[in-house]
């Protein structure tokens, strides 16, 4: 799935109160790449993420998400900041609700689906657990699961571990590479996070605040597949780490003049 | 033992009886108008079944019943549609917020008015009292499910009837089941009212009988009989609730 966005901008406006969340935001997102969304909070960044996602409409300019758009057979997956499951639904019950009301499943073996999918994210022992008797970590697997089971053209994420400690990130981040790897989805991913935007991305889309406008648009040149431990050391990472830093930190400098901090 | 649910369920109750009787025989409260929780209960198991306890018992029972299914299931129906509808809560909330505080027992009288003397007009009226608590509450579940439920449910494209189903309803499930228990309640007060006139069996008749005729163990009786009612029921629904939101920490 391919998204062009052409002078895409929203307006929030509330009596006389103006707030701009994007401003004429120009890029294009290729089928099957990993295309992070970088920015400080506040960018419209999730607005944006959205906005893809059909939950909010941009006030002006075009957003065209081939085929989807065309055909409206094409489907989309997303992982939620918070996971968003279904409280009242066991492991395996979120994932299968909402195979059972996907289009494309008719006819398919659900029960083989969702135990190939929680076995991926390995909660096989989990998978009649309720999402309250899971850490934060095995919610946002369920997560990542429930939104690949589906087999979408498209996958969003917004800031998915941003609640969770290191050591589960870093472990995330590789399980959502393996399948991503695997799967070859066009995947959208929102994050404020540098090194996770080096680490998991093929290109990485910087934005600049108030407005939310694109800064940048960087290609990340390392080698798949990834593994942090080893990838860190290479000078060709760190260098595209400094870069980013360089672009969000110009982003930082009003609130040296203004105290407005 | 002192944390324990089961033994304060009977605990309670029974310290008050235990001051109660000791109370009477000492001579501190009169007999004749407080007589001892242990000559009640054996008025109670030994004398009013004789007297058509069960009829009466039965009788509020039958009313309770009907009324309570019909106002549960039409408000929570109600509710469902108001929380999900835009239109129809504009439509409906003002004549909620209109007709709710009045007292379901002062509009008595017009609904025998309409449905005649009989067991209709009791029926209407709990179930009148059991749909607004329940309505309410339900309205405030559907407004209490999350919005990234709602946006989960947008961007994987959930069928409608499985969006109710399946997300709403479960999500309005602990306000229903709050409307629920405060409407059981709000049923045996309102029961026992309406047949204080215009009944010729139930426990309120029996209570409004027997004060007529100075019988104060059957009155005693009957309202012995609606608190046992009254726990009974209580215990029933936060047995169903326990069971059916499984996700919940229900220990309280």
């Amino acid at each position: 799935m391919q998204i062009f966005a052409s002078h895409l901008s929203k307006i929030f406006s509330r009596k006389e109160q103006r707030t701009v969340a994007y401003e004429n935001l120009n890029f294009k997102i290729k089928q099957g790449e990993f295309f992070c969304i970088l920015g400080p909070s506040g960018c419209g960044k999730t607005s944006l993420l959205r906005t893809i996602a059909g939950l909010e409409t941009a006030t002006s300019g075009e957003l065209n998400i081939q085929p989807l758009n065309a055909s409206k057979s094409g489907s989309i997956g997303m992982v939620f900041q918070e996971h968003g499951l279904f409280p009242w639904m066991t492991t395996r019950n979120n994932i299968r609700f909402l195979l059972e009301n996907n289009v494309h499943m008719v006819n398919r073996d659900l029960d083989a689906i969702v135990d190939e999918f929680i076995d991926l994210v390995g909660l096989t022992t989990f998978a009649d657990y309720f999402p309250h008797q899971l850490s934060g970590g095995m919610r946002q697997r369920v997560s990542i699961a429930r939104s690949f089971a589906n087999e979408p053209d498209l996958l969003l994420m917004d800031e998915p571990f941003v609640f969770l400690d290191y050591q589960t990130r870093c472990a995330l981040h590789g399980l959502l590479l393996d399948i991503w790897q695997r799967k070859k989805k066009t995947l959208v991913f929102v994050t404020h996070d540098i090194e996770e935007a080096v680490f998991l991305a093929d290109r990485v889309l910087v934005m600049s605040a108030h407005p939310g406008t694109v800064k940048s648009i960087i290609d990340i040149n390392l080698p798949r597949p990834r593994e942090f431990l080893t990838l860190r050391k290479l000078p060709v990472y760190q260098d595209q780490v400094s870069e980013l830093m360089e672009l969000l930190r110009e982003e930082c400098e009003p609130f040296k003049n203004n105290q407005s901090a | 033992m002192l944390k324990n649910r089961y033994f304060w369920l009977f605990m309670s109750p029974l310290s008050v009886l235990l001051l109660w009787e000791t109370s009477t025989r000492s001579g501190l409260l009169d007999a004749r108008f407080f007589p001892a929780p242990s000559a009640i209960f054996y008025y109670l198991i030994f004398t009013s079944p004789g007297e058509g306890l069960w009829a009466d018992i039965s009788a509020s029972l039958y009313r309770i019943f009907w009324g309570y299914l019909a106002g549960c299931a039409s408000g929570i129906a109600l509710g469902v549609t108001m929380g999900l509808n835009h239109t129809v809560r504009m439509m409906i909330y003002p004549l909620v917020a209109l007709l709710y505080p009045i007292p379901k027992i002062a509009i008595l009288p017009l609904i025998m008015l309409i449905f005649g003397i009989g067991e209709m007009s009791k029926i209407v009226v709990v179930a009148i009292g059991s749909f607004f608590l329940v309505l309410i509450n339900t309205l405030h579940g559907v407004d209490s499910v999350a919005k990234i439920y709602h946006d989960v449910a947008q961007v994987y494209r959930i069928k409608k009837h499985n969006f109710v189903l399946r997300v709403i309803l479960p999500g309005a499930l602990p306000a229903i089941f709050t409307g629920l228990k405060l409407a059981i309640g709000y049923s045996l007060v309102i029961v026992v009212a309406a047949e204080f006139s215009g009944a010729d069996a139930g426990i309120g008749y029996l209570i409004w009988q027997s004060w007529e005729t100075f019988s104060i163990k059957a009155m005693y009786a009957g309202i012995f009989v609606i608190g046992a009612l009254g726990l009974a029921f209580s215990l029933t629904l936060s047995f169903f609730e326990r069971r059916l939101t499984p996700w919940r920490d229900n220990d309280k």
